[in-house]
């Protein structure tokens, strides 16, 4: 297995190689001061993803754990920032902390601990629960709905959704004992492709957006060309997962709609809480929930789709 | 070191970096007062502060709550750099500011004198004023400390962590008109950084 993630990974770097070169001859060659402004951006959203690849790079190579933990960290600064932006109240300050300092950990727990049973319910049914408990413990009743949701959303969002994307490591596959690493590569760049290439085609061909107020930035002409190459490159991946090429493209669509719904509604949920981005957190992006919004929404649709057709219990 | 490693774990729960609006860090003397909403301020504020502005910046902090236990009194005179003062009024409370203030040192004060749950601060108690007063030369700045109030509230054992931005706002002119005139003037400055 080492052997086949060393080829991925010298693939990706390969990529970012190629994609830091043409960010450096695009700037010697740009003239307007927008076209000046892209590039800079461009730039600085490469320089980020060299850094993002290698983190995962070294998370994989060292193992579960450290992979479990790298995504927990994902939860933990996107959640803070989805409530930091978020107008709760100080009476809400347990429940805050509580999907912290409690359900990070513990659906992150039990992911390293192989329960899948109660992975997939704790936050549905355990912490939707509790946290409004917490709240109204306190006795405000002004608000109390508005500042709850979100409370619940943000941690559905942040941590329930984007736990799917480790706990792939969980499923048992017939004939692919060991291999499930392989699976969380093939999400995460299927998923990460899937936006640069619809930024690309975006860039490049856009000129119908497909919901202005949300998105300026998404067009039909990036949906299109950015869904159809991320399935074209996700079918071409079929050899590292269980899947036949056609479902393996087929997969890969279903993570790339998916996503493309996650950075969709997470736009106007950002928007609705009257910011332009979640963060200043990773240079040219954004914040972190930037570059995770659509792994939020692919990641629990790629893990049951594969759950129920590929894994056994 | 210490110092280091408090404010890394405070950058790390709750951010605080700054935000410089309507002027720049800058070593000449003076009077810092913001919103306060929790125990952290102090700490976040004075982090927020280029390092060796820090050295000559004196968070006031209040003697019942800093001075109760040797841990706190520890963190906020050697880490802090901070003056306490007695709440309580018996002698002249201003005393030990005067006396930071005359070295040419700058202050952090939280003029409402307490914490304050609600996201604008409560009207300013009048040391600001008997302070500006006294000390023309000194640059009165205007600070507001977002999401504090809802990251650690009175009464909660941990603060959660929301990030929290520390914003730095235009100097305010010095006491010309009544007193009650320049507190509500200076508190005006605090809330018109709340927006934006």
């Amino acid at each position: 297995m080492n052997a086949t993630m060393l080829t991925l990974f010298g693939g990706v770097f390969a990529l970012l190689l190629l994609a830091s070169g043409v960010g450096f001859i695009l700037a010697r060659r740009v003239t307007s001061d927008a076209g000046r402004a892209t590039v800079a951006n461009l730039n600085a959203r490469i320089k980020a993803w060299w850094l993002m690849v290698g983190l995962f790079c070294v998370a994989f190579l060292v193992g579960k754990t450290v992979t479990i933990l790298l995504f927990a960290l994902a939860s933990f600064y996107c959640l803070r920032e989805f409530l930091s932006i978020t107008p709760t109240r100080p009476e809400d300050h347990r429940a805050v902390a509580a999907a912290f300092y409690l359900f990070i950990p513990l659906q992150y727990w039990l992911i390293a601990t192989n329960w899948q049973g109660l992975f997939a319910i704790l936050i549905p049914v355990w912490a939707f629960l509790l946290l409004p408990v917490l709240a109204v413990l306190k006795g405000e009743t002004q608000d109390f709905l508005p500042r709850t949701a979100p409370i619940q959303w943000a941690l559905m969002l942040t941590v329930y959704c984007i736990s799917h994307a480790p706990a792939l490591l969980l499923l048992q596959i017939p004939g692919y004992e060991g291999r499930n690493f392989l699976l969380l590569f093939f999400l995460i760049t299927v998923v990460q492709l899937s936006d640069v290439l619809q930024y690309v085609f975006g860039k490049l061909f856009g000129r119908h957006p497909v919901a202005p107020r949300v998105s300026p930035s998404k067009t039909w002409e990036g949906l299109i060309g950015g869904a159809l190459s991320a399935t074209a490159i996700g079918a071409g991946l079929w050899w590292i997962t269980p899947f036949t090429p056609v479902q393996a493209a087929a997969l890969a669509l279903a993570i790339v709609l998916a996503g493309f719904c996650g950075g969709l509604v997470l736009s106007a949920v950002k928007r609705s809480l009257g910011a332009k981005d979640w963060g200043t957190m990773i240079e040219g992006h954004g914040g972190a929930l930037d570059r995770m919004d659509s792994v939020s929404f692919a990641a629990p649709v790629f893990f049951h789709l594969t759950n129920y057709f590929f894994a056994v219990l | 070191m210490i110092a280091d490693l408090l404010i890394g774990l405070t950058r790390f729960l709750v951010g605080g970096h700054p935000r410089w609006r309507g002027c720049l860090p800058e070593a000449r003397q003076r009077i810092y007062f913001a919103n306060h909403s929790s125990h952290l301020d102090t700490i976040i504020l004075w982090a927020a502060l280029p390092k060796p502005l820090r050295r000559t910046t004196h968070p006031v902090a209040a003697r019942d709550y800093w001075g109760a236990s040797a841990l706190r009194r520890f963190v906020a005179v050697k880490i802090l750099n901070a003056v306490l003062i007695d709440r309580s009024g018996v002698d002249d409370p201003l005393a030990p500011l005067r006396a930071a203030l005359d070295q040419g040192h700058s202050l952090i004060l939280f003029p409402e004198g307490t914490r304050q749950a609600a996201p604008l601060p409560a009207p300013f108690k009048s040391g600001l004023y008997n302070l500006a007063r006294a000390y023309p030369e000194a640059e009165l700045v205007p600070v507001y400390l977002t999401n504090l109030a809802r990251a650690y509230p009175k009464g909660a054992i941990l603060p959660a962590p929301l990030t929290c931005i520390v914003n730095f706002g235009a100097a305010i002119s010095h006491a010309d008109g009544c007193k009650d005139e320049f507190l509500a003037n200076a508190r005006a400055a605090v809330c018109a950084l709340a927006e934006g």
